[in-house]
């Protein structure tokens, strides 16, 4: 029985993490475009310091940090909380996100010349919007606040995919929308049964009272369902390729990088801090076996692709399914669990850096060349080198080759794996690093060994050519990560705590 | 059988309902007032939970139903962001459909 949840020392730093961006939304709207751009950047040094502040505090306190909103506890009041994977997430969000944020003023940007254009001010709002929504989801501690949070990244990330307004664009959006409506109406649908059940929605209070009795199997699988859809697990991957392929590139990274981890967090929160105590091995199973699905799956049709961008986000679907296969290697109470915890996260953090380098640089291209063809990239190494570095530095870490953050993930994970016996998923882990080579392969094999001639419409932004490339090498340096950070991400895992410390 | 009950059951058959017509029918439209209907039956069972836990001394239990009114402000603005998309899709093709083909020959057809 733990005691009732106490605001705990620095836990007020929780709050302006949400309301920063949330402020910077509504003064956005409120000043109009040219000011939008402005307020945005103004706000994102200002949530980078408060994520490393939060980050520094609970590595420092090496518990989790908490905040009571207005004083009234759970059950009746709602809570955030930060332990080690959501204080790292924030950070990776408060990275990537002023990172695409930079990147994107080249196409977003209003001068004192122009009149204001509707795209600039809804790409502005919308992304401080998925910000705002990362950090409730990271931070919360309440479903119903969760579900607020998910649908607020939906309605965020929705209209960023078709800024353009272009038609297939706005069927890209309508679609991804669509999936995501779908999602969180099972999502809520599960919520309610909770509350019916336990009368509470708290996290903390449910999973002490959660046994494993029918409508909590059925609670789960609605959530879980629904938010596989928000997530793109295969087979439920449909609206991804599209709606990333065709958003402008700036918002791509943050799609791909961050949006669909928010609701993947959300599935880890579900399993692992609200039901530890189901047996939820067949559960684990079906997950992972679905992730396996995706990595082959989805490696597969990215090997087929024809343009750059859809290559991209394919290999988003298949680096998505390695995230579900924390759920066999990580839970119960087995010696290999933390392996495997710290390798889904790693994952997660790697891929988003890494994948956010790749759709800028893949954005860079397209703009330079005016097409993404992968057939017609011959000559592109020579014409714009630090692009293809950066897009070579972060198929490096997506294939998995030492030195790199995604090397350092799937060891964990294939480590987890070997010591459980359950050897099928480190061939799952092998096989997906191997089909990675082989997409990289086609796209720098084109780009650096032929080379041609080839025409430039214009010759990238060396500003933008290093944002890709600062993207790609925080992805690669995570590889480095000591063993403090592992156990970092080990604080306050609900795992470890239920088996007291160790 | 309770009045708990019955509204337990036309909520699941809602949310049925809403579930059968967003799969099947094509038309974009109808996919969002598919959804409607299945988050109304979503919130109809919130009433029923709010309604079951009235033992505490309360009419009614509040907290699903503020639970409620935030999801309904949810729905409506996700019906509200998917009927905007769905005008300007057929502001830019002439067709509400989100297959490529079909928009051509809407946009050739508009314009004999």
């Amino acid at each position: 029985m733990t005691l009732p949840l106490q605001t705990t020392a620095g836990g007020v730093l929780l709050v302006p993490a949400i309301l920063l961006p949330v402020a910077g939304m509504i003064l956005s709207l409120a000043l109009g475009g040219r000011s939008a751009e402005r307020v945005t950047l103004c706000v994102a040094p200002f949530g980078l310091a408060f994520a490393i502040g939060i980050a520094a505090l609970v590595w420092r306190t090496g518990a989790p940090i908490a905040y009571v909103v207005g004083g009234i506890e759970p059950p009746l009041g709602i809570a955030l909380e930060a332990d080690g994977v959501s204080a790292a997430m924030l950070v990776v969000a408060a990275l990537v996100v002023p990172a695409s944020l930079l990147f994107a003023r080249a196409n977003f940007e209003t001068r004192e010349s122009e009149t204001e254009s509707r795209a600039a001010l809804t790409f502005w709002i919308m992304l401080l919007g998925i910000w705002a929504a990362l950090n409730l989801l990271f931070l919360g501690r309440d479903l119903f606040n969760l579900y607020v949070a998910v649908e607020l990244l939906t309605f965020a990330a929705a209209p960023l995919v078709c800024v353009s307004g272009k038609p297939e664009t706005l069927a890209a959006a309508l679609r991804y929308l669509l999936f995501a409506l779908i999602g969180s109406a099972f999502y809520l649908l599960g919520a309610a049964l909770f509350y019916g059940t336990y009368g509470t929605l708290d996290i903390g209070l449910l999973a002490e009272r959660v046994r494993p009795v029918p409508p909590v199997w059925l609670a789960a699988a609605l959530m879980t369902a629904g938010l596989l859809a928000k997530t793109a697990l295969f087979p439920l991957h449909l609206w991804l390729p599209p709606a990333h392929a065709n958003a402008p590139a700036g918002a791509s990274a943050i799609l791909s990088g961050l949006v669909v981890k928010g609701s993947f967090f959300l599935v880890v929160r579900l399993w692992f801090n609200v039901l530890p105590a189901l047996p939820t091995g067949a559960a684990s199973m079906f997950l992972a076996t679905l992730g396996s699905g995706a990595i082959l799956f989805g490696s597969v049709l990215a090997l087929r692709q024809e343009r750059l961008k859809l290559l991209v986000a394919y290999s988003t679907i298949a680096q998505i399914g390695y995230l579900f296969l924390i759920f066999p290697l990580a839970s119960g109470a087995h010696p290999w669990t933390a392996d495997g915890w710290t390798g889904g996260f790693m994952q997660v953090m790697a891929h988003a850096f890494a994948k956010a380098s790749m759709f800028l640089a893949a954005g860079l291209i397209a703009e330079a060349l005016g097409h993404d063809r992968i057939a017609d990239l011959a000559g592109a190494g020579r014409a714009m080198p630090m692009t293809i570095f950066a897009l070579g530095l972060a198929g490096l870490s997506l294939m998995g080759l030492p030195p790199s953050g995604g090397f350092g993930a799937k060891w964990l994970l294939l480590r987890a794996s070997i010591a459980s016996g359950e050897w099928v998923w480190a061939l799952v882990i092998v096989a997906g690093g191997l089909l990675a080579a082989g997409y990289l392969y086609r796209i720098l094999s084109r780009a650096v060994f032929e080379e041609e001639p080839i025409a430039l419409k214009s010759r990238p932004r060396r500003s933008r050519e290093t944002i890709a490339l600062a993207l790609a090498i925080i992805a690669v340096v995570l590889g480095f990560a000591p063993q403090n950070f592992f156990d970092f991400l080990q604080i306050g895992r609900p795992a470890v705590s239920a088996g007291g410390p160790t | 059988m309770s009045v708990s009950s019955i509204a337990g059951i036309a909520g699941a058959m809602l949310v049925g309902l809403g579930l059968y017509g967003f799969i099947v029918s094509p038309q974009l439209l109808r996919k969002v007032l598919a959804f409607s209907v299945l988050g109304s039956g979503v919130f109809l069972l919130f009433g029923v939970v709010a309604r079951r836990g009235a033992g505490a001394g309360f009419h009614a239990d509040p907290v699903p139903q503020a639970l409620v009114i935030t999801g309904i402000v949810v729905a409506f603005a996700a019906s509200a962001i998917a009927v905007a998309l769905i005008l300007r899709l057929y502001a830019e093709t002439g067709g509400v459909t989100l297959d490529p083909d079909a928009w051509s020959k809407d946009r050739g057809q508009s314009q004999e």
